[in-house]
């Protein structure tokens, strides 16, 4: 089991991580010159160095807060280009579920069983299989909550998905409009598009 | 002139619409497994075997309805199932690929087995037969 540790999202470590990448002039050893294999030229005067660092420091933290307000984009959305057979054939009968829900090897065992595909038979010819299950694997969840294989491979037993609907009754589950915790688009209008901003989220009645 | 224009434009939508989807009719999938079974067709015995049980927990009418002129929904996800009959689908066994597919699993988890060609037969001269 790869459990997450709570209260430490994504986009904090992700930060963390720019930060210690992030130069530092007193952390800036430089290797001595001749390790560096180039001719040596020690500034005489710290002036024009110290302001290019600050520049420098300046543009690096521009680029961390573009990544983090990356990062916490990617921690809501799914959205992967979409493959025209995925969505085809798992459409038929429910939301072609996006592929980063679920790790690789969840999807691995998931399209070897289509035949027992909970519950119900749900072959493919061998064709469809292959492209659906490459794409899958290609656009498998690597994020930290995504890295754990649920029990039975159901996206809605992963820790990461009842932390987030900790908060439905099970009477709310049961409703006619909702049925079960499959049924996505029932309060996500945009989950076939990967798109599982809880801002967008409307429960029915 | 006109004519050879007519060509230019028409062979490769032609050949467009033919390399989409295999077209076909009910009519055509019926004959066919006519064919295969080397009886005739049966309405009747069609409707029978949609509504029964087959000694399991699902008949075809669970997900299909009794009489699938109208929408069904699907027994575990709840999705909405358009209607079976051709009369009030004409999308509807117009794909010989896709019915063999759905035939493949549909019959495996009612029946618990493959259909025989006899009562795929059967069952679609049924479903052609509902025009009301």
């Amino acid at each position: 089991m790869h459990g997450g540790r709570k209260g430490r999202p994504a986009e904090l470590v992700g930060l963390a991580q720019i930060l210690i990448a992030l130069p530092h002039p007193s952390r800036t050893v430089q290797p001595p010159c001749s390790a560096r294999g180039t001719a040596c030229s020690h500034p005489s005067a710290p002036g024009p160095e110290s302001e290019s660092m600050k520049k420098n420091l300046l543009s690096l933290a521009c680029a961390a807060l573009l990544a983090l307000s990356g990062l916490a984009h990617a921690e809501r959305g799914y959205a992967v280009a979409p493959n025209a057979k995925h969505q085809q054939e798992c459409s038929s009968c429910h939301v072609a579920y996006p592929p980063g829900l679920l790790p690789a090897a969840s999807w691995s065992r998931i399209m070897g069983g289509l035949n027992k595909h909970f519950g119900v038979d749900a072959s493919l010819d061998t064709a469809s299989t292959q492209e659906i299950g490459a794409w899958l694997q290609a656009h498998a969840g690597t994020d930290r909550r995504a890295r754990e294989e649920p029990p039975q491979d159901r996206i809605s037993k992963s820790n990461w998905f009842v932390r987030q609907h900790d908060e439905v009754s099970t009477a709310t589950w049961k409703r006619a409009s909702i049925g079960s915790p499959s049924n996505c688009s029932a309060c996500h209008a945009g989950a076939a598009k990967g798109d599982f901003n809880e801002h967008a989220v409307r429960i029915p009645k | 002139m006109s004519y050879l224009k007519f060509f230019v434009l028409a062979a490769p939508l032609a050949l467009l619409s033919l390399g989409a989807q295999a077209q076909t009719t009910p009519a055509e999938q019926i004959a066919g497994y006519v064919a295969q079974s080397g009886q005739p067709a049966q309405a009747a015995r069609g409707q029978e075997f949609f509504t029964s049980k087959h000694g399991k927990d699902w008949s075809c009418s669970t997900c299909h309805t009794a009489k699938p002129t109208v929408e069904g929904k699907h027994a575990s996800t709840g999705k909405v199932i358009a209607p079976m009959a051709p009369a009030f689908n004409p999308q509807r066994f117009t794909d010989a690929a896709k019915t063999e597919k759905w035939f493949r699993r549909n019959c495996n988890d009612v029946v618990g087995r493959e259909c025989t060609a006899g009562e795929k037969a059967d069952l679609l001269s049924w479903l052609a037969s509902l025009k009301s």
